[in-house]
């Protein structure tokens, strides 16, 4: 079997040892959570990995069951608690798509501010872990410094620093304070250029170029057949994005904003930056594509940002109070995807006639995203498992539920 | 294509399969019978006008209602819904695909339903429909590993159907 897989001089064919079955995790750092990886080893070459998952599991639809879409949503907080406001806007949305709600222009671009910074927040864990996994600590300590900003502006705006319960279904719990544009602004002026330091530090660094390019090369055939979605699926050169491509609730949003997808189409990014070139031992769909993607998102999340302050500012009337906590929900079913930092977050919310669904289900982009984990590690060494997990951007409230 | 269009390109070949739809609903779904779910799968995949490249999610949905005064007033038999959602990066157009199931095989109770698995099409399937068996017990016929996923493996009874109880104590834990 393993012959037919594998090149024999990678293999170390004259030095096999016995077959080992290695434990990873629950409480292993690499794994971003409690995942729970089994290694069947080959000397230094995995041939298997096996996740087990669940050791968080709630069972939140069961719960969504038994409350209201406005006492479910602290709920939603807890599903990927490093983007709790792209939850909440998932969950809002879904509801709202059952209740047939449309929320004001105003609104709309206050949650595309609130959405995008969330996105920021929530690529710079997922590039400073990476590198910590990757045995380089100070980026991790600057992007959490950077972070640490972003949680003091959810902070004013909601009161909360990770679990928001911010974006309701119908609108949102408050306006913003009064000077907190300005605040924003004034953070993203000061973090424009740490992004720079960051590929200084890391991206252009030797030994993480040399630990991310080429391992772990998704390709887009087995991306869409794992159903694996966000800047994993984009890292693999498929131009798509449900913030272009989504429901019309969803891309409402974002009409008259200017912007382009990021992902390698023929081996190049869309716009022009003045950020590192790619490596050439880069290949489209590695690790390294992957987290690049998330840098350049940064970005564009910044621009996004800054157009749809200047939009809320413009925009007339007030932002939409949330819907009643006891409204009742009309008979259908509605599922609605949005683009969450990590993925594609689904939300399912079928109504019964009373003001309890009678079915909530969460489609976790994690969950998917990790399900291709077992085949991306077939044949990989041992030091490549966390390099390849921690590219996949995993969350385990989100995978566990 | 909208769902109505995919509706009549499904009935050449699949005509006795396609049991109802409703194209007013907020996401318009086609109805199949549960054993042609893996055909129907394929063919929506591999024809070239369809392209379903994605399936986003697997739900399954108990209807049952254990209060006898409520059930008396739903409209429908108790059965298990398998809703399956799927999107076309190439066509960019959406289907939601639906089959029923009895809520017990042969209805039998404690004997499990069963559906044909997509995961030979699909390969996300595989653990999609680990989970709906994990949490609502449905089998499917052809999944490699129909093990449970997100419960522990020695967990009784399936959590997102109607009548589940939540035992009182699992290995000396209070679970209630």
């Amino acid at each position: 079997m393993l012959t037919e897989r594998m090149d024999p001089e990678t293999l170390e064919f004259d030095v096999r040892t016995d077959e080992m079955l290695i434990n990873m995790g629950p409480q292993h750092p690499s794994t971003h959570g409690v995942l729970r990886l089994v290694l069947r080893t080959d000397g230094e070459i995995v041939t298997e990995v096996t996740p087990h998952i669940g050791y968080l599991h709630r069972c939140a639809e069961k719960i969504g069951e038994n409350l209201t879409p406005r006492q479910f949503l602290p709920y939603t907080d807890r599903l990927d608690y490093l983007a709790a406001m792209n939850m909440n806007l998932g969950w809002s949305l879904a509801v709202e798509k059952l209740l047939g709600i449309r929320v004001s222009e105003k609104t709309r671009h206050l949650r595309v501010v609130i959405a995008e910074l969330n996105r920021i927040a929530n690529h710079l864990v997922a590039a400073g872990c990476y590198g910590l996994d990757l045995g380089s600590f100070t980026p991790f300590t600057w992007t959490f410094r950077e972070r640490e900003k972003i949680l003091n502006l959810f902070e004013e705006v909601c009161g909360a620093r990770l679990t928001y319960s911010y974006i309701t279904p119908g609108g949102v719990t408050a306006d913003l304070p009064p000077g907190w544009l300005d605040r924003c602004e004034a953070f993203l002026k000061q973090f424009e250029p740490v992004i720079g330091d960051l590929h200084a530090i890391l991206t252009n660094n030797k030994i993480f170029i040399e630990r991310t390019a080429g391992v772990g090369v998704l390709t887009p055939a087995m991306a869409l057949d794992y159903g694996v979605t966000g800047p994993n699926l984009r890292g693999s050169g498929v131009d798509w994005d449900l913030r272009r491509d989504g429901e019309p609730i969803y891309t409402e949003m974002y009409e008259g904003y200017t912007w382009r997808i990021i992902a390698p189409v023929n081996g190049r990014y869309p716009d022009d930056h003045p950020y590192p070139a790619i490596p050439k031992e880069a290949v489209v769909g590695d690790s390294w594509h992957r987290y690049f993607v998330r840098m350049l998102e940064v970005v564009q999340s910044m621009d996004l940002i800054r157009q749809g302050m200047e939009k809320y500012l413009r925009a007339a009337g007030e932002v939409d109070k949330p819907i009643d906590v006891k409204k009742k929900l009309p008979k259908g079913e509605a599922y609605l995807e949005t683009e969450a930092p990590k993925g594609q977050m689904g939300f399912m919310i079928i109504g019964d006639g009373s003001p309890i669904p009678w079915r909530v289900r969460l489609r976790s982009s994690s969950f998917c995203n990790l399900s291709v984990m077992g085949q991306l590690c077939r044949g990989v060494l041992v030091a490549d498992v966390p390099s390849i997990g921690g590219s996949l951007d995993l969350v385990l409230g989100e995978i566990d539920r | 294509m909208n769902a109505e269009a995919i509706r009549d390109r499904l009935h050449q070949p699949f005509g006795p399969w396609l049991v109802g739809s409703d194209f007013a609903a907020i996401d318009p779904w086609i109805e199949v019978r549960s054993e042609g779910l893996s055909e129907i799968g394929r063919y929506l995949r591999e024809d070239p006008d369809l392209a379903f490249d994605m399936l986003h999610c697997i739900t399954a949905v108990d209807y049952f209602q254990p209060d006898e005064k409520k059930a008396a007033q739903v409209e429908w038999q108790p059965h298990v819904e398998l809703i399956y959602h799927l999107s076309s990066t190439v066509h960019h157009h959406r289907l939601v695909l639906k089959a029923r199931l009895p809520r017990w095989k042969d209805d039998k109770p404690g004997q499990m339903p069963e559906a044909p698995t997509v995961s030979n099409v699909w390969s996300t399937a595989e653990w999609h429909e680990r989970e709906v068996f994990d949490l609502m017990g449905v089998r499917f016929v052809g999944n490699r590993d129909m093990r449970r996923i997100l419960c522990p493996e020695d967990w009784v009874g399936h959590p997102l159907r109607k009548d589940y109880e939540m035992p009182t104590e699992y290995h000396g834990i209070q679970a209630r």
